[in-house]
């Protein structure tokens, strides 16, 4: 029998078990002690000092960084410990904005809670510094430095969780901010619009951009219809805003919230999550039997896909060409409600309610609007359509529920559960078995759920042979696997990958998950509400086969491929780069540009233009040549990549950079 | 900048460098030093180039860049003027020092650039020359008891030099 | 297979046949006033007399010379630099200028004569002083870890080995096992000369007994502190004797790999580390197989980028990794987890430097200089306003009184005279030291008897201050130096450090009341207990230190509104004295704001009020009344 250990918190014992710290084993102790910069998912930083304990035999410690020993003996709130802590919030407040009743996080920002709960009543410092500039520029996320708290949260989950690092500290001492490489703004850089920074910031430094004043301007609009589709993963989160536990009621609450604020239509995106089903999984089967690309990549996640774009070009022929269901549903919405509901086109306004900051970003990709006019019109997060309903004065918890409406209301079970991690892949292969007629179960359970770990995977037999399943969650593990892809270290035919923690259900846009224990509940109740549908298949769905017969014709389809399915293009991480070598004043001179970009350097792009330096200047052919490096010529999969002139060369070698700039050369001189 | 052959021989020094520290992003600050003596400071385009070659995030190696005092973001002058005004200069008159090359050369606490690009000065917190305080660094060559009076000289030979 | 015992020997025989030595000092110091120029000139008027001088000394030279002319590291005495010290007969010149080199030629090094010019004037007797041997300076000192600066070339590693060099480093890899030298270096009481104190021997210990194969040594150069040069000095004056002790310390804990962290502002210092690296790795001390063990020793050199915060240790090793030079929380110790995660020790340049002295006694002799807690001897670096400043080492449990004022020829007043009344403070530790007052001259400086009155040993910054200095403007500065450094990491550092010194600026311009006082100190003390690093703890050293033992000076300034030195502007009251007054009335007409009343023929008045001590007045009085 393990002999039990105790840690003795204020006196009292309390049973140390596998807690690595002492803040995490106040817990069970039922004290929770004041932080800013500690979070269980992520490493610790020992910056914000309010977790200080006294330790009897050390003194002072901070709870985040000391692990418990057997028989260690603390105080979490002795008279000095009170007192260090409000001077440290004493600090952040001098230089902090307090202008809160005009801040978007004052319902929930740890520092005014913080400070509330420690009565700091005086504030006898003063503000030492200027005002910074808010960054407003990205779609997504709005940064103000000047309620940064500088607890590193979002610095450390953007490298750590996401393994992307758009924003690190900058500067040293006072003048240390958060920011984007060069100062740029959110949306000139490699920020996916994930938007996990928001959702850790224990303060209102990142928030989500507030959209609502444009969706009530629609809805005030007596001309336009405004009609609304909502994620799966929303469901199961609005009512945490209202302070309700989970209940499949909540649903239904939702919707008729929803048409009390004022929306027309209240349609259910999992309806076209169902069609994203159809259409994926037989663009992968015919992959997957014709000898197309394989691995198929899912490419519903936006965050996932601009992540790809900048940082695995060569695996952009691997995604999906399906959009996500909520383009879907603004496509389609667009080509057939106007005639549907008997309303102009151009007075239709599409609103989907996301749990995701990343949608607002792929709302707005030139690809989906066509002829100017965007599918979807504006993307609310959860936390928008919460703040939305609390405006409107509607007390959520006491009304009736009531129904999506039909046409594309309509989903069964595999369209719900895209909103967890793995979800998709369970929705695929309740498709796949269907048609590859699989002795399997309608409801097949690929994977257990699983929202502690990074990555899972699992296979089924079938008569076309094994199809393996890979599932990831967090960019960073999407990245090492899809390295390990392209190395051939690795093969899976069906890779899902979603940005968010246990994916959608954890998405930015959500109220915020205090812990995994959260976010389990949302999966939980995902779960629950597609074993309680009547039906659990795509396929099964009747409005499915009504939208095929009267309009896509079959999966796949031109018409298909038209509405619902796109293309990709690799992308720059960091806008506005070209690294000019010689005068640029001359127009005579034929320009030459090296891309070296991540991937072209990958193939060896750094010994071309290194080459391309030294023909040029032993030849003294300066009088000829202008040459630059450029940052992407999106031409990634066929790199290394040298335009001379207006000759593009791809998988270029020294011996063509030899010959081409002989050629011209010879041509100059004459 | 206007030079034919700087740029492209610069990049290539990059390029060198790179090489020489095996590509190893626990080198950044050894490879940031060797970059910025060849360009003088860090450009923008070729800071994301080295981040891009080391595989690490341009905000990273921006931060790195701005945290170390001796990292320039900006280009430098011709001429680096570095005065000390560490405890022992201090107490030995530096300010007084400084306020003269400042007035001379018409700059402050945040414009330590002369706007012909000729001279940069800025002040260090210790050379560790403290017996002969207070210490001014010009070009590499250190001066030391420096008077205020001296310091104008120094800088006006420089100005000569340079206009001859 | 590599014989120190013959480099010794064929060094020696060979230098046995100079006559003469000459030695120029090429510490930074001594260069920045032109030592260069007086070697040179040394060199071309030994030529002009044909004298066979040897410039650069290599044992199989089976040419006779007659003269060795070498360069040295730091000899401590910058302020009477260049110096140039002629041997055998210990005679040292000060203040040699380039055109001296024919006189010292002639004269001393052909006829054996001392110029008395050249010499050292010690301002106390009068007397010209012969050299180390009577320069009080150097007589009341006890020069260990830098006995060798100032006479050894630190670019010749064989005349390292003649005088025992590297046979400590030996005598450890062949003869000791690892938990012996830990024991050792512990019992002699050998503690870090970077500022903590902690006992090296334990802290070797920690990291020796360790499972994980691999560890690192490292080497901390990035001495930081305004008015520290120590470690500059014994880096460019006997860098092998760091090399030696960073081979000590990895044989103590099996490491294989070495950095030494250098501050790029010593350039000096960084050119004559790597060069000793690769002369030890060509003789094979350093490589593969260290001494034939088979054991493997490296060493790399890193260069700091200017940031005063990476001399703390988990800084120090984040910039190695290649990132922000931000501490991180202890524990974990990097002696558990270190650089690269692995277990490492990092020790101070000095303490490295005092290794193989250690390792060459026993503990017990070790013990007999020094006092029982703090054993061994300090380097100090001693500046301000003192007759001598520059570079001392003396035993721990010296006084402050011996060192301002026999080491350092006594202290100068504001009009540059030697009066030792004019005595205020020291700050010692540099700007993250406290001070020390009157009260405590006689106080024996060890790390514990420093702690005590809120002052610290530091690295060994000793800066003298005369009573023409206003504590709150110092504190201001120190304060300022801080803040300016710290890294931004941590909130009472970053934000706390700011606030203290807005709340000194506001006293130093008259905007101070009591409360600020209270403030400041809560704000310090605060500050103290909950920053993440030794910065920040130690950033409010010198404000609650000067707030401390010169309150009535701080009281004056927010009761008084006055500052009794006049150094705050703001604060200085422009008085007529009414013994000197006329009352001719032209003051008051000069006034622009009207501040000055009086009647004809009576003294008049200023009202600090209403003055805006703009000087008219001073400069109108004819009769010097106003000041």
């Amino acid at each position: 029998m393990k002999s039990e250990k105790y840690v003795y918190i204020n006196n009292r014992p309390v049973l140390w078990e596998d807690e690595p710290n002492i803040l995490a084993l106040a817990r069970k102790a039922h004290i929770t002690i004041p932080t800013f910069c500690y979070h269980s998912e992520l490493s610790v930083y020992g910056a914000c000092r309010m977790c200080l304990v006294e330790v009897e035999g050390r003194g002072l410690v901070t709870s985040c960084s000391t692990a418990p020993f057997e028989g260690m003996r603390v105080k979490t709130h002795t008279n000095q410990i009170l007192k260090l802590r409000k001077i440290i919030i004493e600090m952040l407040l001098a230089n902090h904005d307090r202008e809160c009743t005009q801040c978007d996080r004052s319902a929930d920002c740890k520092l005014r809670e913080i400070s509330y709960q420690l009565g700091v009543n005086d504030l006898r410092l003063r503000k030492t510094r200027e005002p910074r500039e808010i960054d407003t520029g990205s779609p997504s996320l709005v940064r103000d430095p000047n309620k940064c708290v500088l607890c590193g949260d979002c610095v450390r989950f953007c490298d750590e969780v996401q393994g992307i690092g758009a924003i690190d500290f900058v500067n040293r001492g006072e003048d240390v901010v958060v920011s984007p490489a060069y100062g740029k703004s959110l949306a000139n850089v490699d920020c996916v619009h994930c938007g996990q920074c928001a959702a850790v910031c224990p303060t209102g430094a990142i928030t989500i951009k507030n959209q609502t004043r444009d969706v009530w301007a629609d809805i005030e609009n007596p001309d336009k219809i405004v009609v609304a589709q909502i994620a799966p993963a929303v469901r199961v989160a609005l009512a945490e805003m209202f302070n309700l536990a989970p209940n499949q009621q909540n649903t239904g609450k939702m919707v008729t919230a929803m048409r009390m604020v004022g929306f027309d239509k209240v349609f259910d995106t999992a309806f076209t999550a169902d069609l994203t089903v159809i259409e994926e999984a037989n663009e992968f089967l015919n992959r997957k039997l014709n000898g197309g690309k394989l691995p198929i990549f899912t490419s519903c996640c936006p965050a996932w896909v601009k992540f790809a774009e900048q940082s695995h070009p060569r695996l952009l022929n691997n995604l999906s060409t399906c959009r996500s269901p909520q383009q879907m549903f603004g496509s389609l919405a667009k080509v057939q409600l106007p005639e549907m509901l008997g309303v102009e086109k151009e007075k239709l306004s599409v609103v989907s309610i996301m749990p995701c900051t990343a949608k607002k970003f792929e709302a707005g990709r030139p690809e989906f609007a066509p002829g100017g006019v965007r599918d979807v019109d504006h993307v609310l997060t959860t936390q928008e359509l919460g703040r939305m309903i609390k405006e409107a004065g509607i007390n959520f918890a006491d009304l009736e529920p009531s129904s999506f409406d039909l046409a594309m209301g309509f989903a069964t079970g595999a369209g719900v559960i895209f909103g967890n991690s793995g979800g998709v892949s369970e929705a695929v292969v309740r498709y796949a078995a269907d048609k590859l007629n699989l002795d399997l179960p309608e409801v097949i359970d690929l994977m257990p759920t699983y929202l502690d770990q990074g990555f899972k995977s699992a296979e089924v037999d079938t008569p076309v042979g094994k199809i393996r399943f890979a599932v990831v969650h967090g960019l960073k593990s999407a990245h090492e696997l899809a390295e390990k892809i392209e190395r051939g270290e690795e093969y899976y035919d069906v890779i899902e990958v979603m940005a968010c923690p246990g994916g959608c259900i954890g998405g930015a846009g959500q109220p915020i998950a205090s812990s995994i224990q959260h976010r389990a509940k949302r999966a939980e109740s995902i779960n629950h509400t597609d074993k309680m549908m009547n039906l659990h298949r795509s396929q099964d769905n009747p409005f499915m086969k009504e939208l095929y017969e009267r309009l896509l014709e079959e999966p796949n389809s031109e018409k298909a491929h038209e509405l619902l399915h796109t293309h990709y293009h690799s992308r720059k991480r960091i806008t506005d780069e070209e690294i000019q070598f010689f005068d640029q004043s001359d127009e005579s001179r034929c320009k030459v540009k090296v891309c070296v970009g991540t991937s072209c350097f990958l193939r060896g792009a750094q010994e071309i233009l290194g080459h391309t330096l030294k023909t040029v200047q032993d030849n003294g052919w300066n009088r000829y040549f202008e040459v630059a490096a450029t940052f992407c010529t999106e031409n990634c999969d066929k790199g290394p990549t040298i335009v001379i002139g207006d000759q593009v060369v791809h998988k270029a070698t020294l011996a063509d950079v030899d010959r081409i700039l002989t050629e011209e050369a010879k041509r100059r001189e004459a | 900048m206007s030079n034919d052959n700087t740029a492209a021989r610069s990049f290539t020094k990059v390029l060198e460098i790179l090489e020489e520290h095996d590509f190893d992003e626990h080198r950044i600050v050894s490879i940031l030093q060797a970059v910025q003596a060849e360009y003088r400071y860090l450009p923008q385009e070729v800071l994301t180039f080295v981040a891009t070659s080391l595989k690490v995030s341009p905000a990273r190696l921006y931060g790195v860049a701005t945290f170390y005092s001796h990292f320039s973001l900006e280009p430098k002058g011709k001429h680096i003027i570095k005065m000390c005004d560490g405890t022992a200069c201090h107490v030995r008159g530096s300010k007084a020092v400084i306020d003269a090359v400042r007035e001379k050369l018409g700059l402050s606490e945040t414009k330590i650039t002369t706007n012909d690009l000729m001279f940069t000065f800025e002040t260090v917190a210790c050379l560790g020359a403290c017996g002969l305080a207070p210490v001014m660094v010009i070009d590499e060559e250190v001066h030391g008891m420096v008077t205020p009076e001296e310091a104008i000289k120094l800088i006006e030979a420089i100005m000569e030099t340079e206009n001859a | 297979m590599l014989s120190l015992e013959q480099i010794k020997k064929e060094y020696l025989e060979a230098a046995s046949h100079f006559k003469k030595r000459i030695v120029v000092c090429a510490g930074t110091g001594c260069i920045a006033n032109g030592s260069m120029k007086v070697f040179k000139s040394l060199k071309n008027a030994a030529a002009m007399h044909s004298l066979d001088v040897c410039v650069e000394f290599k044992p199989c030279d089976s040419k006779d010379h007659d003269i060795l002319l070498s360069g040295s590291g730091c000899q401590g005495f910058c302020q009477v630099g260049p110096l140039v010290t002629i041997e055998p007969d210990g005679i040292l010149y000060t203040h040699v200028k380039p055109e001296d080199a024919e006189e010292i030629i002639e004269k001393t090094v052909i006829n054996g004569d001392m110029i008395e010019r050249l010499l050292y004037l010690d301002q106390n007797t009068g007397k010209h002083c012969h050299g180390a041997d009577d320069i009080p300076f150097y007589t009341l000192q006890q020069r260990t870890a830098l006995k060798e600066c100032g006479h050894v070339d630190p670019e010749n590693i064989r005349e390292y080995i003649s005088h025992d060099g590297y046979f400590a480093a030996r005598d450890a890899y062949l003869n000791y096992t690892a938990e012996e030298i830990c024991k050792r270096v512990e019992d002699a009481g050998l503690r870090g000369r970077g500022g903590g104190g902690f006992p090296t021997g334990r802290k070797w210990h920690f990291a020796r007994i360790e499972k994980e194969p691999k560890k690192y040594v490292v080497c901390n150069g990035d001495e930081g502190d305004p008015g520290a040069f120590m470690d500059r000095s014994i880096l460019e004056g006997n860098p092998h004797s760091v090399i030696e002790g960073m081979m000590i310390a990895a044989k103590a804990i099996g490491a294989d790999e070495g950095y030494v962290y250098v501050r790029m502002e010593y350039p000096l210092a960084c050119s004559r580390i790597r060069k000793a690296i690769r002369d030890a790795e060509e003789l094979g001390i350093l490589g593969n197989d260290v001494f034939g063990t088979g054991q493997a020793f490296d060493i790399h050199v890193v260069e700091g980028a200017g940031a005063f915060v990476c001399g703390e240790e988990t800084a120090l090793l984040a910039s190695i990794e290649g990132k922000r030079g931000m501490p991180t929380p202890k524990p974990p110790f990097p002696a558990q987890q270190g650089l690269f995660g692995k277990p490492t020790v990092i020790n101070n340049v000095e303490t490295l430097a005092l290794v193989p002295v250690v390792m060459k006694q026993t503990p017990e002799e070790y013990r007999k200089i020094g006092s029982p807690k703090s054993p061994g001897t300090k380097t100090f670096a001693l500046t301000g306003h003192v007759v001598n400043t520059g570079l001392i080492e003396v035993p721990f449990g010296t006084t402050l009184r011996q060192i301002v004022f026999e080491i350092g020829g006594g202290v100068l007043d504001k009009d540059g005279k030697i009066n030792n009344d004019a005595f205020k403070a020291v700050q010692i530790g540099g700007p993250s030291g406290g001070c020390l007052t009157k009260e405590h001259l006689d106080l024996p400086l060890h790390y514990d008897s420093l702690a005590e009155v809120g002052a610290m040993v530091g690295s060994g910054g000793l800066v003298v201050m005369n009573d023409s200095t206003c504590m709150v403007k110092i504190a201001s500065y120190f304060m300022g130096f801080t803040q300016m450094e710290s890294c931004g990491k941590c909130v009472p550092c970053r934000e706390g450090t700011r606030q203290m010194k807005e709340i000194l600026d506001d006293i130093s311009e008259g905007k101070g009341t009591e409360e600020s006082l209270e403030l400041l100190e809560e704000l310090g003390k605060a500050i103290k207990i909950t920053s993440l690093c030794g910065l920040g703890k130690s950033a409010p050293n010198p404000g609650l230190s000067t707030l401390r033992f010169f309150r009535d000076e701080y009281l004056a300034h927010v009761k008084a509104g006055y500052c009794p030195t006049g150094q705050c502007k703001a604060l200085t009251a422009i008085t007529i004295d009414p013994e000197a007054c006329r009352g001719c009335t032209l003051c008051k007409r000069v006034c622009p704001v009207g501040a000055i009343s009086g009647e004809v023929k009576q003294p008049h008045k200023i009202d600090p009020m209403v003055c805006i001590k703009c000087g008219a007045c001073i400069n109108a009085c004819k009769f010097k009344a106003i000041s």
